[in-house]
């Protein structure tokens, strides 16, 4: 029989199962995704506001979440009973902002246009009617037609008013602090210092001088802030709700004044950026379940920009001299299984070591070598990003070495030689040819210990993480960064409102946003590592014949 | 000779014959003495002794695995790269001993450059493949580098080929140029000997003829030594032919003379292709 195809049934079933599980795969990383989409960008949407009214006579306002059937019920031929999990706010009257109602209790239902949903800076949203404005107790509007239009200009106002007053409490009253702050450390020092009599007296009295001058500031700027405060509250906005309880609460303290069932499309969607917007560049509120995540942004970033600017050179030049200059021994041999090993430890592992070593060690010596005046009050000697960015180093330096190996051993003997025969020395070849050749290599490295690093979060909450910090690590006071502050992580957040939150139910779409976030931020920085390593693959080409 | 591998004492055995006759050459530029190489316990050259004539073409023929190539890399010490190799015996650059202690191995490649079997220019653009030895060696002035670059091309007959693409990556042109451009590269530090191995192996026989052709003219100012396996090309271009074989030099003279009337039988049994 020549030339007949031979059957190759095992060839063709191992085809198939490649591109199954290649499949299979690429299926749960888009169902992850889809699920991380589809949970945390429709917390941003605003559902429709329902006036249930109930059995019992109670009338109340709220969103609705799910619906889900009462276990036990529905048994022997009893009737399957359904209950829906509702958002009613107005924490600060019932205590609670999600309710289940039994839909059997449910009488009427409607969704009545002027019920208002008002997001508020504490005590989270208020569900209700918007009845009267009043300014310095005296009435500016009543009823829905005469106080929206006002209520909505005096929301910009007041939004203004706020952010001058944060600016104000912030900027000039943080500076004025933080300047007070350096002049008690430096008074503490002066009195550690030994010094002749004359000359300690000068310096205390130029110190007090300071120290004077900054407190008649601090005196001024709390008079203005006092000042712009009471003009803050000085509007007042009567609500009532559902069931006819009215609040009067400061037209500042609302941060957003709307209508959901008067909405329209293009409404919801200009609401739906704002607060998108809002949650990437705005700070935290009511224990981390509202507001922005900008602060955990922002130090994710920071941290690991910092480790790879540790981790790049320490990692590159330890492959170069494993590869390039140790000759093939026992030793060599031994530090390669080891390193291999190091990836394979445990992260909580380098957290403790980081603790232990970085923080208390190194920490602990800086304080009592450069800054004795703070102690017992530690500077260095507590967790820092510094530290966290050192452990993270630390922890992703094998994957990094064993990278750049790779990269450093697929550049050709031939390229080196080249080099060497115009009489280079070995350093000037390894520096000119070998390095940006290996650059690609090396960038693969990087981008996996970036992912790595983006993405830890078990060793970081002992070395600097926090829930909440109360200064970002970059701010407009000198010396601009403060590698000894504690920061905020994305990791640590989605872990933080997800199961350490007071209250779940609110918090439950932030952990699903902040994951999202999380992906997309450990995606845009090796998307630029990608991007920068195919650029340098492009410009060093090493050619196969 | 302490040690022996069995190849090398096969080797012996088969050579029974006196010492290869070698030309003695009046100023010899690089010379060899009993100069023998081993890759660990492997024998791999086994006491040539040679001497190389200044501004002529020396050819190292022989079949595959003889050491010609190995040969070739101890004249600019590239041999050094490898940990294993251990070397005996004696070779000169003017007299001068080039595994000296005081010996500056940069120096010495710098002086005896080398062009390899695979083209291997930088994955830089072709100026600066060619201003890289000059930049190595503390050249910075642009304006002299430019000079420097445009002589050497011109020099490797490549100038009108790339004059309008100094910027462009090496890697962009073919085969031959190339080769030629790793020519160009070698004589922009202006060695004195030039080192080829097996520099048209991988070329077409147009590109090979241009490289034979410019060996030529290079031969006016440098000293070549070229490592081939293609007899022909020996017999064209070489003006002297060193024929080795398993680690040991057989027969060393005038290419005319010893493609004409070989005085060993090997060498007679090679260039008639009796076996190769």
């Amino acid at each position: 029989m020549p030339l007949r195809r031979r059957s190759d049934l095992v060839g063709h079933l191992m085809t198939w199962l490649c591109a199954g599980t290649l499949a299979l795969n690429l299926l749960l990383i888009l169902g992850l995704l889809g699920l991380l989409a589809s949970e945390g960008l429709s917390y941003f949407w605003q559902k429709p506001l329902w006036l249930l009214e109930l059995t019992d006579g109670k009338k109340i306002l709220g969103e609705l979440y799910e619906t889900e059937d009462i276990p036990q019920s529905g048994r022997a031929g009893e009737e399957q009973k359904t209950r829906v999990r509702v958002k009613v706010g107005n924490r600060d009257l019932s205590g609670s902002d999600f309710r289940w109602i039994d839909e059997a209790q449910i009488v009427a239902r409607s969704r009545p246009a002027d019920a208002a949903v008002l997001e508020r800076l504490e005590w989270g949203n208020f569900h209700g009617f918007a009845r009267e404005l009043r300014a310095h107790g005296q009435t500016l509007a009543r009823g829905e037609d005469a106080v929206w239009p006002l209520l909505d200009k005096l929301l910009r106002e007041k939004a203004k008013e706020r952010d001058a007053l944060e600016a104000l409490e912030k900027g000039e009253l943080g500076r004025i602090n933080y300047a007070l702050e350096r002049l008690r450390l430096a008074e503490r020092k002066l009195s550690l210092e030994t010094l002749p009599d004359a000359e300690r007296t000068r310096r205390a009295e130029a110190l007090s001088r300071e120290q004077a001058e900054q407190q008649a500031a601090y005196a001024s700027v709390a008079a203005r802030i006092r000042e712009k405060r009471s003009a803050f509250v000085a509007e007042t906005l009567v609500v009532e709700t559902a069931d006819g309880v009215q609040r009067e609460l400061p037209v500042g303290y609302v941060m957003r004044a709307i209508r959901p069932n008067a909405l329209g499309f293009a409404g919801a969607a200009k609401l739906y950026l704002s607060r998108a917007g809002e949650f990437i560049s705005g700070e935290p509120r009511e224990s981390n379940t509202e507001g922005g995540i900008f602060p955990a942004i922002f130090g994710t970033v920071m941290m690991v920009l910092l480790m790879s600017i540790f981790v790049a050179p320490f990692g590159v030049i330890a492959a170069v001299y494993l590869r390039e200059y140790a000759k093939g021994g026992v030793l060599v041999r031994l530090v390669r299984i080891a390193v291999n090993n190091l990836a394979g430890v445990p992260s909580i592992v380098f957290g403790v070591f980081g603790l232990g070593f970085f923080v208390y060690l190194v920490g602990g010596t800086i304080d009592q070598l450069f800054y004795p005046e703070a102690l017992p009050t530690p500077t260095f000697g507590t967790g820092g990003i510094l530290w966290a960015s050192l452990t993270l180093a630390l922890l992703t330096v094998p994957v990094v070495i064993v990278a750049t190996e790779e990269g450093l051993a697929a550049v050709p003997q031939i390229a080196r030689e080249g080099s060497l025969a115009l009489g280079a020395t070995q350093f000037e070849t390894l520096w000119r040819v070998v390095l940006p050749a290996a650059a690609p290599g090396i960038l693969t490295g990087m981008i996996l210990a970036l992912a790595r690093a983006a993405g830890e979060v078990a060793p970081l909450m002992i070395v600097g993480m926090v829930k909440l910090a109360p200064a970002l690590p970059v701010d407009g006071n000198f010396p601009y960064l403060h590698l000894e502050r504690k920061f905020m992580h994305l990791g640590f957040h989605i872990y933080d409102v997800g199961f350490q939150s007071p209250n779940v139910d609110a918090a439950k779409p932030l952990v699903f946003a902040t994951a999202l976030l999380l992906i997309a931020v450990v995606l845009a920085s090796n998307l630029v590592a990608i991007l920068v390593r195919n650029h340098l693959r492009e410009k060093y080409a090493t050619r196969s014949i | 000779m302490t040690r022996l591998s069995p190849k090398a004492v096969g080797v012996e055995i088969l050579m029974d014959d006196a010492e290869a006759p070698a030309p003695r050459v009046d100023k010899p530029v690089l010379a060899t003495e009993q100069l023998s190489l081993w890759y660990g316990s492997t024998l791999a050259l086994d006491a040539i002794t040679l001497e190389i004539p200044e501004k002529k073409i020396t050819a190292f023929i022989g079949p595959s695995g003889c050491g010609k190539s190995t040969l070739l890399r101890c004249f600019n010490r590239l041999n050094d790269l490898i940990d294993v190799v251990r070397i005996e015996g004696a070779l000169r650059f003017h007299g001068v001993s080039l595994y000296g202690p005081e010996v500056d191995v940069s120096q010495v490649r710098a002086r005896i450059g080398m062009v390899f079997q695979k083209s291997n220019p930088f994955p830089k653009s072709v100026f600066e493949n060619v201003a890289y030895g000059c930049r190595i060696h503390g050249v910075t002035r642009r304006s002299l580098l430019a000079e420097i670059v445009e002589r050497s091309l011109r020099g490797a007959a490549l100038w009108d080929e790339v004059k309008d693409r100094l910027d462009e990556s090496a890697l962009g042109l073919s085969g031959g140029q190339q080769q030629r451009l790793c020519i160009a590269r070698a004589i922009a530090i202006e060695p004195e000997v030039i080192l080829l191995d097996e520099p048209c192996s991988a070329l077409d026989p147009i590109a090979t003829a241009k490289i034979e052709e410019l060996m030529q003219e290079l031969k006016d100012r440098y000293t070549l030594v070229v490592v081939t396996h293609n007899m022909q090309q020996a017999a064209r271009v070489s003006d002297y032919t060193a024929f080795l074989y398993l680690g040991r030099l057989i027969e060393y003279g005038e290419t005319a003379r010893l493609f004409v009337k070989p005085q060993k039988k090997q060498t007679e049994d090679y260039i008639t292709g009796r076996f190769g």
